[in-house]
């Protein structure tokens, strides 16, 4: 049988001083799924610019389609690529707290959930630090 | 006896298909990532390059599978997190609208770019 956790409203952030690794991760993952959510809407919203694109322009042979110009118009933003690193930031630790909610929701490893939430922060971290390079290539 | 700490209320379709979705989104996210910024480079993505890779049944069929999980993860999730807000009532039937008609013109819009991007149509 499982039980039921009252966390209270975890909109009270007066109270942070009082949140266990568990909240904070809990936290984190409704932050991280808010961003991913609206960055899906703007996804889809900037390779719009693929529709009405003609495959047999010269255009597209030559890269100064819109959809092309676009995309490679963004990449060109410092700003651009420093948001594409936290994005990074952001997918990874939704995936790795993800990983380790499906573990908590079958009950593997309750007991050191809280070392796993420190693991999933610590992975996030390396994991962005070592694409950084990838990530700002030709900006700077 | 084994608290649980999911905010999702246990055997409801939603809650299944939530943890199903979660599993295929952890490979298929890791996998856009790597190959859009680390296989090909975003900043060197043309509509030729998206038009080959899109034009592989598999490659189209994981996108668009992609885009379908997607979507319902992240509806569902933002409705979930706003039930545990206390949303009740004719306000939650409302959201409950609003978000499944945003999930469905996501899906459309983002199947009609699946379309423009491969030669398969």
């Amino acid at each position: 049988m499982s039980q039921s956790y009252d966390r209270g409203t975890v909109e009270s952030f007066g109270r942070w001083r009082e949140f266990s690794a568990g909240m904070w991760a809990w936290i984190f993952h409704k932050l991280t799924g808010w961003i991913l959510v609206g960055y899906l809407f703007t996804h889809i919203a900037v390779l719009s610019t693929a529709i009405g694109v003609d495959p047999g322009s010269a255009a597209v042979a030559d890269g100064t389609d819109f959809y092309t110009s676009t995309l490679q118009g963004l990449e060109e933003l410092l700003i651009v690529r420093f948001l594409e690193v936290g994005l990074l930031a952001v997918a990874v630790f939704h995936i790795m707290n993800g990983i380790r909610l499906l573990f908590v929701d079958l009950g593997i490893g309750l007991t050191s959930q809280d070392k796993s939430f420190y693991a999933s922060l610590v992975l996030t971290g390396a994991i962005t630090v070592a694409s950084i390079p990838t990530f700002l290539a030709g900006v700077l | 006896m084994a608290e649980h700490y999911s905010s999702f209320n246990r055997g409801t379709w939603r809650w299944f298909l939530q943890r199903v979705t979660a599993v295929f989104l952890i490979g298929a996210l890791a996998f856009h990532f790597v190959m859009l910024h680390f296989v090909n480079h975003a900043a060197s993505i043309t509509f030729a390059g998206t038009e080959a890779r899109m034009g592989g049944i598999l490659y189209f069929t994981l996108m668009m599978t992609f885009l379908v999980t997607a979507a319902f993860h992240g509806i569902n999730g933002v409705y979930n997190a706003l039930v545990n807000m206390g949303l009740k009532g004719t306000q939650k039937k409302a959201v409950a609208a609003i978000l499944v008609v945003a999930g469905i013109a996501l899906i459309v819009q983002g199947t009609r770019v699946a379309i423009a991007m491969s030669p398969m149509f």
